[in-house]
């Protein structure tokens, strides 16, 4: 118990349109808010990972979001990393405090991750670039005399998302358009009870699949929603958290998992990103590094940037036999009433997806249900959950979390 | 007939034209762009290869939003084109599930994408419905 490290304090604001605040003051309120939850003070925290992925207001840049919340929160001249992975981010900061913890640098440290998205448009699409005009010149790895976005595939995230579920879908000969709608359909039916998501209204499956398509089987609220937000945690070495107050104690959450992944190298991945191969090394990593088992867990909160995600990662992280997501899914078992609830918090697709503060948001929620705090919304009895969040390109993060004994 | 020049380096506008891949000579990895080494076994020498222009459809998707510029809808797809996967849009069709399917075979087509000030065509592929 010595040996683990523990989430003392964690907090996030609520998702959604912040327009007359910057990157900064969000998580400056999430930090502070993250101190104060762990009950100990900024003159405590020993390390400062910040997570930041797109710049904006109040920033020097992307990724330089460490020393300016320093600025607004305390200068304590502690160690700052700023870190950026895609949509892993938030994970990443909070496993680089975890690393610096367990290195022995510090007994407690802070990961904040914090994104102003709102009206951000579409992801990953690099634009139609140059105009005719010009002579042809090749350039680039493969020689391209032209933009090739809508061309050679796409590079939106909703397209390249929808192809990983129709893959899937493929292999298997089962889903299609109607099975993601319904998946779509159980996260916003979630969210009603998740009072910080950015959209809290129960859609109908008609509703879903008639709304405005994006990129088929992707509907727009199959898609997660751009907002602004942020999140923070304070990590505790099991040595220090020993010596702290039985309150303190008693809400503390174990880190029992805490893996990161690259994608490995598979056939395909030169023309489709491969996101699950390494999602299912970092399970079978986090459950081993556990001791636990998928069947153990009493919720998951996983990555389902689009409604055609969810379903590749309930057998990414071995919540079902391979193939069987489909069939698990058609179960009634991922929503909150079922065996294996997962996103209960409404998923990225009503929570939103504030980049940088996804990967903390996550293993927040989880949190929420072991301290037994998560009010309307509480998974009874909650225990063991996990968390995982994916960025494209690719980085996987997997937390498993445990109540207090 | 204007000259042309194709829109990647990788496709090869002979008759018929085709696509070359740069095969990893140690383990057969296969790479449309240019890479420094193997990244699945770290060698560093290629050999270029023909790939068959003959394939079915592994994944697509039908974008309807993209960025200014970009012409919508259009299918982007998979293409497994006898073990070599290949990212290529579906042409020469409607762009909906009605007429582009999961396993449908496809074979190879070029067209022009576009011509510059000095007339020179670039010329594009995608993948068109194999009649059977
Ligand atoms: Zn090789």
């Amino acid at each position: 118990m010595t040996d683990d490290v523990w989430i003392l304090g964690i907090t996030m604001t609520k998702f959604g349109k912040y327009p007359d605040r910057d990157i900064v003051d969000l998580a400056a309120e999430a930090a502070r808010g993250a101190i104060a939850d762990a009950g100990i003070g900024m003159s405590d925290i020993g390390v400062l990972a910040a997570g930041n992925y797109m710049g904006g207001d109040g920033l020097l840049g992307p990724g330089r979001l460490g020393q300016a919340l320093q600025k607004q929160i305390g200068q304590t001249g502690v160690p700052v990393y700023n870190v950026m992975n895609a949509c892993a981010t938030g994970a990443t900061a909070l496993r680089t405090v975890l690393m610096a913890i367990k290195a022995g640098e510090t007994d407690i440290g802070l990961a904040v991750g914090a994104e102003k998205l709102s009206g951000a448009g579409l992801l990953g699409s690099g634009g139609a670039g140059k105009a005719d005009g010009a002579e042809f010149t090749p350039s680039g790895r493969v020689g391209q005399v032209a933009p090739l976005d809508g061309r050679i595939g796409t590079e939106t995230m909703p397209g390249v998302f929808a192809q990983v579920g129709m893959e899937y879908t493929h292999r298997y000969g089962k889903g299609g358009f109607e099975l993601f709608a319904r998946i779509s359909e159980k996260n916003h039916a979630h969210s009603t009870l998740n009072p910080l998501a950015a959209y809290t209204k129960r859609l109908t499956l008609d509703q879903i699949m008639n709304d405005v398509m994006v990129a088929y089987p992707n509907t727009r609220p199959m898609c997660s929603a751009n907002c602004d937000g942020a999140s923070a945690a304070v990590l505790v070495s099991g040595e220090r958290l020993k010596r702290m107050d039985p309150d303190q104690r008693r809400r503390a959450v174990k880190i029992s998992a805490s893996v990161l992944t690259s994608d490995p190298w598979t056939e395909a991945c030169q023309v489709l990103p491969d996101i699950n191969t390494l999602t299912r090394n970092a399970a079978e990593q986090a459950y081993t590094a556990a001791g636990v088992a998928p069947e153990d867990l009493d919720l998951v909160e996983l990555h389902d940037c689009f409604a055609t995600a969810e379903l590749v990662h309930y057998d990414n992280l071995m919540l079902c036999e391979p193939g069987g997501a489909v069939d698990l899914f058609e179960s009634g078992a991922t929503w909150r009433d079922g065996r294996l609830p997962v996103n209960v918090s409404g998923g990225l697709q009503s929570k939103g997806h504030p980049i940088a503060a996804t990967g903390i948001a996550n293993v927040w929620e989880v949190c929420h249900h072991l301290r037994g705090e998560a009010g309307d919304r509480q998974i009874d009895g909650a225990r063991v959950g996990l968390a995982h969040v994916i960025g494209l390109g690719s980085a996987c993060g997997v937390h498993i979390l445990e109540r207090a004994a | 007939m204007a000259q042309q020049v194709p829109l990647v380096d990788y496709l090869v506008l002979d008759e018929p034209p085709h696509l070359l891949a740069h095969e990893c000579t140690q383990c057969r990895a296969r790479y449309f762009d240019h890479r420094n080494a193997c990244a699945r076994c770290f060698g560093a020498e290629f050999r270029d290869v023909a790939v068959v222009g003959e394939g079915e459809v592994r994944s697509f998707t039908i974008v309807s939003f993209a960025a200014p510029g970009v012409a919508v809808p259009f299918v982007a797809a998979v293409v497994d084109c006898d073990g070599t996967s290949v990212k290529g849009n579906i042409i020469n069709t409607p762009s909906d599930p009605d007429h582009v399917r999961l396993g449908m075979k496809v074979r190879l087509a070029t067209y022009v994408v576009g011509t510059d000030s000095s007339g020179t065509e670039a010329v594009g592929f995608g993948f068109e419905p194999a009649q059977v």
